[in-house]
């Protein structure tokens, strides 16, 4: 498959695109390590991080891919905009596309949001994360340490412990990880295991030792706080006693089984104090990536537009030769 | 042999007009016509400029060679494989890939491929020997002057190619040169490296149209 000029979520691409972004964000990595770190690549390309809900690591970690390339960004949060106007999120997504904006990164409640502006927009759409949907460049920076740490992705397994109901980091490693051939292993409180889960070819586990047997990675998943005024579990005691990933946990997992976790972390609830900071833990190393993975998002996608672009124009020359013949 | 096949447009002498081999087929517009090295005459050309080096900065104090991916890496390791050899001395090898440098890069469609730039010495104050196959417009050369200076600032940097094939288009000149071939513009030059392409083998072809 050919490169898109979007990146609307890692569900259905295939090993070769997942592979493609991987490898480039291997080359990408470096360049934050120099001195003046920054190269042209993205002169003169203009991105709108359009971020309608919070987000520290992600909308900073998209902030810096985009200066390192040397893109000019523009940021736009929903509180002070005209969001709380009543502006709709197309005449929102319209207006800016109207101020020759190349690329949008938008992060949305809603689920389907950057789709929507995909199909709606010129520019590309790079989604940071929709509803309960996807959140691709999670997806691909967990999936770029856990390669960075194996070598390969063959005959491992990883574990994810949670509310994987909501969440959208759990869905895009999902569908990464199974294209990759990885056994992919989801375990936590009935209440808040989507139905029919098994159907992105993971097993369901309800007994969290049992789950993290034999495990390569475990990647912990943040308890929204919400959920539990909700009614989906008793209490956050008893989450941090049944689901939090503690040393104790870890002895059933692999020697070198590795700990993640996407951030922002209750510390001592789905994960103890000492595991967050301890020799087994990659979250920062994630951050790390984080900013490589989408250095190379960026790069890949607006290659793919310019490329679109090119044959369109192409295209529309070619009739115009052919009228003037005619 | 093809008929068509080009003489030798080399002035090397010593050399026995051979054949074309024609390993490299013919494809897509582009046709084989004359081996312009072969696997000796890249190690005698290359040893050459290893010892250039060396005579030219008077000893191996600071220098840190530089190849541009992909073909000026290996070419890069073993210039300093040889300074080593005869100086006694390592020599730093580091590795540039220019292509988010590049300065058609919002002229050509689909993005190419970034490799790795790898430069792990700090390259301030050191004299720098930037190295690649072919010298053609210098397009390259000054992407590569750009890159290398957001890493530090080098004392001196100086150039080594293996083939200067002419044409340029910025004020740009090698410092050490393994064969000056005087080349047409619709013809290439095709630098085989066993490391790479497993032999050793410059080739010029021509753009057939």
């Amino acid at each position: 498959m050919t490169q898109s000029r979007h990146l609307l979520g890692l569900e259905g691409m295939s090993a070769e695109d997942l592979i493609r972004y991987l490898d480039t964000a291997e080359s990408f990595k470096e360049i934050s390590e120099r001195p003046v770190k920054k190269v042209p690549a993205l002169r003169g390309i203009t991105v709108a991080n359009l971020f309608f809900e919070p987000s520290t690591r992600t909308r900073i970690s998209f902030e810096l891919a985009e200066k390192r390339l040397s893109a000019d960004s523009v940021n736009f949060s929903a509180s002070g905009s005209s969001v709380s106007k009543g502006e709709t999120l197309r005449d929102t997504a319209e207006n800016i596309e109207a101020m020759k904006v190349d690329m949008i990164v938008i992060r949305h409640g809603a689920s389907g949001a950057p789709h929507f502006l995909a199909s709606l927009l010129d520019g590309s759409v790079v989604n940071a994360g929709d509803g309960s949907h996807e959140h691709p460049t999670q997806g691909l920076l967990d999936m770029f340490t856990l390669r960075e740490r194996w070598g390969s992705f063959e005959g491992k397994k990883v574990v994810i412990v949670g509310d994987v109901a909501h969440s959208r980091v759990a869905r895009s490693n999902i569908h990464g990880l199974v294209t990759m051939g990885v056994e992919v292993v989801v375990c936590g409180p009935p209440t808040l295991m989507p139905p029919e889960v098994e159907r992105f070819g993971v097993r369901v586990e309800t007994d969290l030792k049992k789950a993290v047997e034999g495990a390569d990675a475990i990647n912990v998943l943040r308890i929204q706080r919400e959920r539990q005024k909700a009614g989906m579990f008793p209490s956050l005691d008893e989450y941090a006693r049944v689901w939090g990933i503690n040393t104790d946990v870890l002895k059933n997992a692999q020697k070198n089984c590795i700990v993640m976790h996407p951030g922002p972390m209750n510390r001592g609830i789905e994960i103890a104090q000492d595991v967050a900071d301890g020799e087994r833990s990659v979250i920062l190393d994630q951050v790390t990536n984080g900013v490589a993975v989408r250095m190379a998002v960026l790069y890949l996608v607006s290659g793919a537009a310019a490329l679109e672009l090119g044959e369109t124009q192409t295209a529309e020359q070619k009739a115009r030769e052919g009228k003037q013949v005619a | 042999m093809p008929a068509d096949a080009a003489p030798d447009t080399t002035r090397d002498h010593r050399r026995r007009p051979h054949e074309v081999r024609m390993k490299k087929e013919d494809h897509a517009g582009i046709h084989y016509k004359a081996t312009l090295m072969d696997r000796d005459q890249i190690r005698r050309a290359v040893k050459r400029i290893a010892h250039e080096i060396v005579e030219r900065n008077g000893g191996v104090d600071g220098i840190v060679v530089v190849g541009i991916r992909r073909r000026g890496v290996p070419l890069a390791q073993r210039i300093a494989e040889y300074i080593e050899q005869n100086e006694g001395q390592p020599i730093p090898v580091g590795a540039l890939d220019i292509t988010l440098y590049r300065d058609d890069f919002q002229r050509i469609t689909r993005h190419p491929h970034v490799g790795k730039t790898d430069i792990k010495e700090d390259i301030t104050d050191k004299v720098i020997v930037l190295v690649d196959d072919v010298l053609f417009t210098g397009r390259t050369i000054r992407a590569a002057l750009d890159e290398l200076i957001d890493y530090g600032r080098p004392r001196k940097i100086q150039l080594a190619v293996l083939v200067d094939r002419g044409h340029r288009e910025f004020p740009i000149k090698a410092d050490y040169v393994g064969k000056n071939v005087p080349t047409s513009e619709n013809e290439l030059v095709d630098v085989q490296l066993a490391e790479i392409d497993g032999e050793d083998e410059v080739l010029l072809a021509e753009k057939q149209s």
